[in-house]
Parts: structure tokens; C-alpha cells; sequence
């Protein structure tokens, strides 16, 4: 039993090591100077200073970068929590055909690659003569966004007793009050989850936000990168950013499920 | 009824989910203050009435008035009534004290006047001090007093119970029912209470609606809901009862198992048919048999906890239903005694199935939604409308449903003392009444079967 | 009750704008020519151009190797992760799933600098490598999620039954850790075939994936040519739904 614990937890930490060893090799690669990896020539904090003051121009269209893609992340999935819990308590509340089409629907964007969600939209925007831009993006971020809300929110909504929309129009709320005061509370972990997911489903993407911000100027960090590939090189900048965004992640994650562990630990007690 | 009285008031009330009609032309009036019930089984179309009350769902047609206001597009919350639901629907978000203020509050009462009214209602259900605790800490009896709690704070008109002691178990749910009715005669406002237990609706109600497939069977007292049915149904329904087929000789002398026997009843005519219920506990039953009415064998004796209940085989072949508080021994012969005014004569709702159908040959008619063969009958021909008798023991039932023309599902079963007499609703959704000495049971599918020299058509509009 | 369900009206609306309409219009584009007239030549050139057709075979194999090498390294993870005995700290699985949080390009262009320092040429080998590192956690964690809600009493029965380890393996959690698989497999494969950057990243342009094909269509003005090969992924997109058409397994596959 032992030796056989042992070889799975030597597996795990052999494909975590691969798995984790590109991005700390750049972070070490962060602290020093060279232009090609591999090629350590001492401790130096220049590529931080040169992130943090926005020193040359490359860091700078970097910087707003960043932030074209934060501000795209947070409309977007605000959006999408906002319409997806929404959708997914009609959807709850539909029976037969209509609820089935309505969810058919709401898997395609989940199915399709990103690839096909980003040329359909580009051949909207193109057909329908909208010049492609912020709006753009976020309109095709909320379109594939907005499904995993739907799938996060439903389930709280099945958990739920049916009654307690109705207990409250009972005791005098009209519908929006019993919205607020009622459902949200009982849905909110739900859609906190979904808020999450399409945040970093928003972050994440490159292929959609490519066809879909025209050439505006428009770029977020996918697309940053991309053109940084296309130019043949790695702006060191991105070196530290990349550190910071895997220890923010790791530290956000960590802290998360410690806390949820607690939790089912503690009710597990009780 | 003098209209000053009258609260709640609706007429002419339906309702329908798709295809299938749920409430089918309700007529019913509550007086204020009362107590009254819904009661019928599962699927009947009380809960679905409670709730266009409520205001959560909408009449097709007809019209609900609360003091002769039509409520018809009140929205729920502006409407002056306050339910209790089946699974409590306590919001498990607030503790105690938040959900019974949440309806004060969205009226903007004063927050020390909330405190007192909390304080004073919590009390009144027996749960003073439980002001900050979590609901989902409450067992479910406790659960209850908090959801009555927080109907009743908002002192509304009437209070509204949806099977409110449903998911309780039976001793706390006994208690409830006591606290129930106290709680009721304290306020002085209208519980209109939904339940499929009879016992229940017996022990509470001021009014009884017996409901059933979305008609109202009969409103009454309890006393006069379990002493004078007025149909099989509701006879079946609350209580144990034997039904059984009779014959109204004359007034006052009525015919069944084999005898006469003087009864109470006036008023049907001569030679009449009949249904005869006879509650089990309304039968003398003793060792003599020479000063009894009629005799019999015991089949068997089950001890009650109170009475026993004993089947007796009467000589002339019908199965009875007796309690008493003596046991008769199995085997042992018996004679039984019934009093005039323990019989309840209730006339028959038919006599015969009658259903409406278009010959589509001289020899065949279509009806119950598939085709039968006929007898040709002069003067009927394809295409005409007829209508179509057959008496409910000339219906076959098959196990296989394919060698029937028609299939449906048995709905309604009621043992008559020597044979069944079945409701068996078809896949259009007719009725059809069979007589048969065959066992089926509840939902069971079969096949409807009827032989061409029983089909007995007639001519519409001729 | 009639009314709540109109509250997916808003949603419905812009779906039929944002999803339904987009497809309808690969469609009409793929069917029409420069000036908007109805043409087939669009689509012949799918199985006439060589150039399209190979790198629409290169990718298929591309995906189907890259599924492969995902199920079975992806698997044991899996399995590990689930089984209590063996892994208990729930911190692991965190650390399988995290890196789907950071930016897929990010990683790949990592993956490709690791190359360069390492002086490793960049071709096919790197490329599966990058795929299945970017697609490994797709695959990690639907699998751990069927195995891990799986009745441990259906186990228990089989050992019960006189099965060997190996038995039960084989006959009872492989069958029911299906869904995973393919919803895992799902995941994995037709993004595989579809991935345009990170293809070029890690092949530096060497080997063109279907996506990329698509992607120069659009990059060069020839919308109508693209739609069509877009077209196709569509078709075959139905095509692997309706022969997976399990929502069950479909469902599986979220990632909270």
C-alpha cells in the first residue's frame, strides 16, 4: 500500500514539476537581464522597475494592454452574471420545448472552439457594419461568458425551495423586492462562480477577441502577446507580469480552497 | 347568506394546465372567521384553488372576490391574505427574527413596533426567545410555528395553509393540529386550510369542501360530510364506509345485500336504484343470530388499537366491514343488526356509461377516441351523431391493452360488497364506469373491451 | 410562475442575435461569392486546394495524438487525485487546475522560450508536447470529477464479488469513468484542431493546424473562403455532438 502511495505521489509531482516548470523558469528568468532565456548575467531588478515606471513605449502599450483587458474582463462578466442569472431562472421556470431549445442555445457557444465563436462574430460585426472595437469585444466576451453563468446558477436554483419567491410576494414584496431580497441572496453562490469563470474565461481568451477588435487599436493581452510572437520576441516586460499573475492566481487559489476545506471540515465536526 | 358575512367569495371558477382541466367550474363562498378546508387527494385541484387565491396563479375564467372586491390582476402582494406554505419556504438567508419582520418591514412599520409584534406572535406559536436564531437550526415542527409566525404578524384576512402538517410526523403533527385550532379561535381571522388527510380536516374544519378531479364533491360540516355523504366518492373518501348497491322500494324502505330495511330517507320514488353506505361502526354485530337482521360468517378480526375490524361473509355472498369493541372469533357465525337512521341512501350520479360518438359504418361508431363494432340499428347510418349506452357490467377489461380498441388507466376503485365498481379514465380522458368482479389496482392499464350486442346506440337530435 | 419565465426573454433575444445569427451567416458566406453571389467553390476548395486538405488531415491526427497523449497521462492523475487513499490533500487538485487560470498564451510562449534555452529544434515534438500541456488540465479534471462523485459502493461490490484489483479497474471504474473521458476528450480535440496561435508558437509556423488556415483566410480578406472551412468544423462539431449526445457527460464538464 505504501510503495504504491509513493509511486502515485512521485507520478503527481513529476507532471506538476512539467507542468509548472515553463512559468517558473521565466519568473527566474525575471530577475536578470539577458535577452534569451538560459542565459543568466546576474541578479538584476531592471525588468521590474522597467514594468513599474513604464519606462519605454513597449511597456507602456503593455500596461494598457492590461488594462484594456481587466476592463473588458470586468464589464464583460458583470454583464454576463447580470443576464445569466436572469436566463437561468426563466430557463428554471420554462417546461418542455421551449426550455429544452433555450438550452440547446445556451450549449453552443460552450461547444463551439473558440475559433468559430470569433469568426461568426466577425462576420456579424462585418455584415452589420459595426466598427469593431471595446463594444465588440465585449458584446462577443458576454456571448460565450454568459452560458457558464447559466450552468453555475441553475443547480442553486434546483437546491432552492420553489416556495420562497412566492413566500415573499406573499408577505407584500412585489416581484423586484422578492428578486433582491430573496432569490439573489439564495442564488449568490452560484453566481459568484459564474462571475469567476467568465472573469477568467474573458482573461483567458485570445481567439475571439482577435476577430472581434478590429484594427482600432484595441489590444488586450492575448493579442499583446500574439503580436509579440509575430515580431519574433518576448517583451521582457511580460517576464514579471507573468510572475505576478501565477503568484496572484496561486496565492487567491490557495487561500480559497483552504477556506472552503475549513469550512466542510467544520460542518463535518458539527 | 347575508354578503356582510361573506369574505371570500368565487364563482364560476376554472383552470387548466395544458389539456388536462384542473379546476372545472368552482362555486364556494368562506364566511369570516372561519375555519374552513380544502380536502380531496392528491392531484384534485385544492392546492391549485388555494394558490389563484393566493394570487400565484390565474383563473382561466370566473371570478374570485375578497369583501366583493374582484381580485382579478391583484397582484400576490398587494393582496391581504398571507399563506403558509407545505415546506415552510423560511428564508434561509435570515434567522428568525428577519423572517417573521420581512413583511412589517416592506410596509415601513416602525422598528419598535416590529420588536413588539415579533415578540408577541413568537409567543403566541410558543417560540419566544428564538428571535436570532437560524432557521436551517430549527427542527421541522419549529420550522412551521415560524412560518406560521410569519404569516400571521401581518395580521391579514385570511390565512391561507397549504398542507402545513404534511412533512411533520404523526405525534407532532397531532399537537400542531390542537395548537392549530387554538391559534385560530385567538385570532378570529379566516384559515382556509388544504389537506389530504380526513381525519385532519375532520378534527379542524367549521366547513369541509371535498374535492375531487377538480369538481367540489360536497361542502359541510364535518358532522354532515361523514354522516350524509352525498355521493360514493366522498363516502369512500372521509372515513371507512361500506358501499353498496340498493334498490329504494318506497319511501323510507330501502333493498340491498338481499334484505329490506327501514330506513330514514324520503323522496326518491319507487323502486328506485340506489347507493347504500353504511359505516363499519354503525353495524350491531352478535352471537344470537335470531333476533338479527340478517346473518353471516366473520372472515376475519384485526385488533385496531380501539376496535376491532372484522370482515363478515354475509349468507347471501356480500363482504361487510363491521368495528366493534368485541372481537368475534373467525369462523364463528354472527347476526347483525342496523339501525334506520344509520343508513345513508345517496342517489345514484348514473346508471349507465353514456358516451357521444359518429358511426362510421352502419355496423361501427367511433367513441372513447377508438373504434367499436355495433349492432345496425334502423335508421342510423355512417356519419350520423349518436349516443352510445352501456351498462357498467358489460365492460371487459384486458390486461393486454393491445386487444382493445380504447385504453386507459384505472383511476378510482370502490369495493360495492361483492364486486368492484371501477372509474377507468381513457387516453381522451372520458370516463368509463365498469362493474367488475376482477382485482386491478390503482394506475393500473387496460384495455376497454365491449362486445357489439352491448353497445346500445341512439340517434342525437332526432 | 408564467411570469418568471419570461425573464429568459432578454437572454433568448440575444442569443438569436449573438449566436444564432453569427452561424446562420458562416453559412450564407460560405455559400456565396466576393460579389454575393451563390457559389459551391468555396467548399470545393476544401477537397480540391491540397494545402487546406493536409493541414485539415495534419490536424485531425495532430488532435487525435494530442487526445491520446492527454487520457493517458491525464488519467492516472485523475484516478490519484480521486482516490482518498492515495492523495488526501485537496490542495494537489487545486494545483492540477491553476494553471488553466493563466493566460494560454502566456504558457505556450513559456513552453517555446524553455525550448529555445534548451536548443531543442521546434517542430511536431514540441508541438505535442505544448498541446498537451496547455490541454492536460481540460483533460485532468472532468475525469476527476466523475471519478471522484462515482458510488465508492459499486467498487466495494465488485471486490466483494471476487474481482481482483485489475478486474474492477477494468470492468467497473474504467466503464464508469466514461463520461469524463469523453467529455475530456471532448474538450481536447476540437480545440486541438481548431488552435491557431499556439500551433505557430510552438512550431514556429512550421505546421499550419486548420485553425490557422482559417485564421489567414480572414488575415487576407478572403471572408467568403474562410466561412466555408469554418463551415466544415461546424459540421463535424454536429457531427461528434450527435454521436456523444449525452447531456450528462456534457455537463460534467465545468470547470468550479
Amino acid at each position: 500500500m505504501t510503495t504504491k502511495k509513493l509511486i502515485s505521489q512521485a507520478y503527481l509531482w513529476l507532471i506538476l514539476l512539467v507542468l509548472y516548470a515553463p512559468i517558473v523558469f521565466i519568473a527566474i528568468f525575471s530577475f536578470t537581464n539577458a535577452k534569451s532565456l538560459g542565459n543568466w548575467t546576474g541578479f538584476t531588478l531592471d525588468i521590474y522597475k522597467s514594468f513599474f515606471t513604464v519606462s519605454n513605449s513597449a511597456a507602456e502599450s503593455l500596461m494598457d494592454a492590461l488594462k484594456s483587458t481587466l476592463i473588458i474582463a470586468v464589464i464583460a462578466s458583470a454583464a454576463s452574471t447580470l443576464l445569466g442569472t436572469l436566463a437561468a431562472i426563466g430557463i428554471f421556470n420554462l417546461r418542455g420545448r421551449k426550455k429544452k431549445t433555450i438550452q440547446f442555445l445556451n450549449n453552443i457557444p460552450m461547444l463551439n472552439p473558440d475559433i468559430i465563436t470569433g469568426v461568426s462574430l466577425f462576420l456579424l460585426f462585418v455584415f452589420t457594419h459595426v466598427t469593431k472595437g471595446y463594444v465588440t469585444v465585449i458584446l462577443s466576451h458576454i456571448t460565450f461568458c454568459t452560458p457558464y453563468v447559466v450552468l453555475n446558477v441553475l443547480p442553486k436554483l434546483a437546491q432552492m425551495n420553489p416556495n420562497i419567491y412566492e413566500a415573499a410576494l406573499d408577505l407584500g414584496a412585489t416581484p423586484l423586492v422578492a428578486l433582491r431580497k430573496v432569490l439573489v441572496p439564495q442564488l449568490r453562490p452560484g453566481m459568484i462562480s459564474g462571475f469567476i469563470l467568465a472573469f477568467t474565461m474573458s482573461l483567458d481568451d485570445f481567439a475571439v477577441t482577435y476577430f472581434t477588435a478590429g484594427n482600432s487599436g484595441l489590444t488586450t493581452l492575448s493579442t499583446y502577446i500574439y503580436a509579440d510572437v509575430r515580431k519574433g520576441g518576448m517583451t521582457p516586460e511580460l517576464k514579471p507580469l507573468m510572475t505576478f499573475i501565477f503568484l496572484f492566481v496561486l496565492v487567491v487559489l490557495l487561500i480559497l480552497n483552504v477556506r472552503a476545506f475549513n469550512k466542510q471540515k467544520q460542518t463535518e465536526t458539527v | 347568506m347575508n354578503n356582510e358575512d361573506i369574505i371570500i367569495r368565487l364563482e364560476h371558477v376554472s383552470k387548466s394546465f395544458g389539456d388536462k382541466k384542473v379546476l372545472d367550474d368552482i362555486n364556494l363562498y368562506v364566511k369570516k372567521g372561519e375555519f374552513i378546508t380544502f380536502l380531496g387527494p392528491s392531484g384534485c385541484g385544492k392546492t391549485t384553488l388555494l394558490r389563484l387565491i393566493a394570487g400565484f396563479l390565474a383563473a382561466d375564467s370566473g371570478v374570485i372576490t375578497m369583501d366583493g372586491k374582484d381580485l382579478n390582476g391583484v397582484p400576490p402582494h398587494q393582496r391581504e391574505l398571507n399563506t403558509v406554505f407545505q415546506r415552510y419556504a423560511l428564508f434561509p438567508h435570515l434567522d428568525v427574527y428577519d423572517n417573521i419582520a420581512f413583511g412589517l418591514k416592506l410596509k415601513k412599520v416602525p422598528e419598535d413596533e416590529i420588536d413588539r409584534k415579533v415578540s408577541k406572535v413568537l409567543k403566541l406559536v410558543s417560540m419566544n426567545g428564538y428571535e436570532d436564531r437560524d432557521v436551517n437550526s430549527l427542527s421541522g415542527g419549529q420550522q412551521q410555528r415560524i412560518a406560521i409566525a410569519r404569516a400571521i404578524v401581518n395580521q391579514p384576512k385570511v390565512l391561507l395553509l397549504d398542507e402545513p402538517l404534511a412533512a411533520l410526523d404523526l405525534k407532532m403533527r397531532k399537537d400542531m393540529q390542537i395548537e392549530l385550532k387554538e391559534m385560530h379561535k385567538q385570532l378570529g381571522i379566516t384559515f382556509i386550510y388544504v389537506t389530504h388527510d380526513q381525519e385532519e380536516a375532520l378534527t379542524l374544519s367549521d366547513t369541509i369542501v371535498v374535492f375531487n378531479e377538480g369538481r367540489i364533491q360536497q361542502i359541510g360540516t364535518p358532522t354532515d360530510i361523514y354522516n350524509e355523504p352525498h355521493n360514493e366518492f366522498v363516502a369512500d373518501f372521509i372515513g371507512e364506509s361500506n358501499i353498496l348497491n340498493g334498490t329504494m322500494l318506497e319511501d323510507r324502505k330501502v333493498s340491498f345485500i338481499g334484505h329490506d330495511f327501514d330506513c330514514v330517507d324520503e323522496g326518491f320514488g319507487e323502486n328506485v336504484p340506489v347507493d347504500v353506505v353504511i359505516r363499519p361502526e354503525d353495524i350491531y354485530i352478535m352471537n344470537n343470530t335470531e333476533a338479527a337482521q340478517f346473518t353471516g360468517k366473520v372472515k376475519s378480526c384485526i385488533f385496531k388499537g380501539v376496535h376491532y375490524e372484522m370482515f363478515v361473509d354475509t349468507d347471501e355472498g356480500y363482504e361487510i366491514m363491521i368495528q366493534d369493541y368485541n372481537a368475534f372469533e373467525p369462523g364463528s357465525v354472527v347476526g347483525m343488526l342496523i339501525k334506520p337512521q344509520d343508513i345513508q341512501v345517496m342517489k345514484k350520479s348514473c346508471l349507465m356509461n353514456s358516451f357521444e360518438g359518429t358511426m362510421t359504418s352502419d355496423e361501427s361508431v367511433s367513441m372513447l377516441g377508438g373504434e367499436y363494432d355495433c349492432p345496425k340499428t334502423e335508421g342510423i347510418f355512417k356519419g350520423d351523431r349518436v349516443r352510445i349506452d352501456v351498462a357498467f357490467d358489460r365492460i371487459d377489461l384486458l390486461d393486454n391493452d393491445q386487444d382493445a380498441p380504447v385504453t386507459g388507466n384505472v383511476a378510482f376503485i370502490l369495493y360495492k360488497g361483492n364486486h368492484y365498481h371501477l372509474t377507468v379514465i381513457t387516453d381522451s380522458g372520458e370516463h368509463v364506469l365498469v362493474d367488475t368482479n376482477d382485482v386491478w389496482d390503482k394506475n393500473d392499464l387496460v384495455g376497454v373491451k365491449i362486445l357489439p350486442e352491448d353497445v346500445h346506440i341512439t340517434k342525437i337530435g332526432s | 410562475m408564467n411570469k418568471r419565465s419570461s425573464w429568459a426573454l432578454p437572454y433568448l433575444i440575444f442569443m438569436i442575435l449573438f449566436v444564432v445569427l453569427p452561424l446562420l451567416l458562416i453559412a450564407v458566406y460560405a455559400f456565396s461569392d466576393g460579389n454575393g453571389h451563390f457559389t459551391f467553390s468555396n467548399l470545393l476548395a476544401f477537397f480540391t486546394e491540397p494545402k487546406i486538405m493536409n493541414s485539415f488531415l495534419v490536424s485531425l491526427e495532430v488532435a487525435l495524438e494530442n487526445t491520446l497523449i492527454c487520457i493517458l497521462i491525464g488519467y492516472p492523475v485523475a484516478f490519484i487525485l480521486a482516490d482518498k487513499n492515495l492523495n488526501k490533500s485537496a490542495v494537489t487538485v487545486v494545483l492540477f487546475i491553476l494553471p488553466m487560470w493563466i493566460n494560454a498564451l502566456m504558457r505556450t510562449m513559456a513552453t517555446a522560450e524553455i525550448f529555445n534555452a534548451l536548443g531543442i529544434q521546434l517542430g511536431k515534438g514540441t508541438l505535442l508536447f505544448g498541446l498537451a500541456y496547455d490541454y492536460l488540465p481540460f483533460m485532468i479534471y472532468p475525469i476527476y470529477n466523475v471519478l471522484n462523485k462515482m458510488d465508492k459502493s459499486y467498487i466495494e461490490a465488485a471486490q466483494d464479488l471476487g474481482a481482483k484489483p485489475s478486474t474492477v479497474f477494468l470492468k467497473v471504474t474504467l466503464p464508469l469513468s466514461m463520461p469524463g473521458i469523453v467529455s475530456g476528450a471532448m474538450m481536447v480535440f476540437m480545440p486541438t484542431v481548431s488552435t491557431f496561435a499556439i500551433s505557430e508558437i510552438l512550431t514556429n509556423n512550421t505546421i499550419q493546424l486548420f485553425g490557422s488556415i482559417i485564421q489567414e483566410q480572414f488575415y487576407n480578406m478572403m471572408w467568403n473562403q474562410g466561412a466555408a472551412l469554418s463551415l466544415v468544423m461546424l459540421i463535424i462539431i454536429g457531427i461528434t455532438m450527435f454521436f456523444s449526445n449525452n447531456e450528462e457527460s456534457a455537463n460534467e464538464g465545468g470547470l468550479l
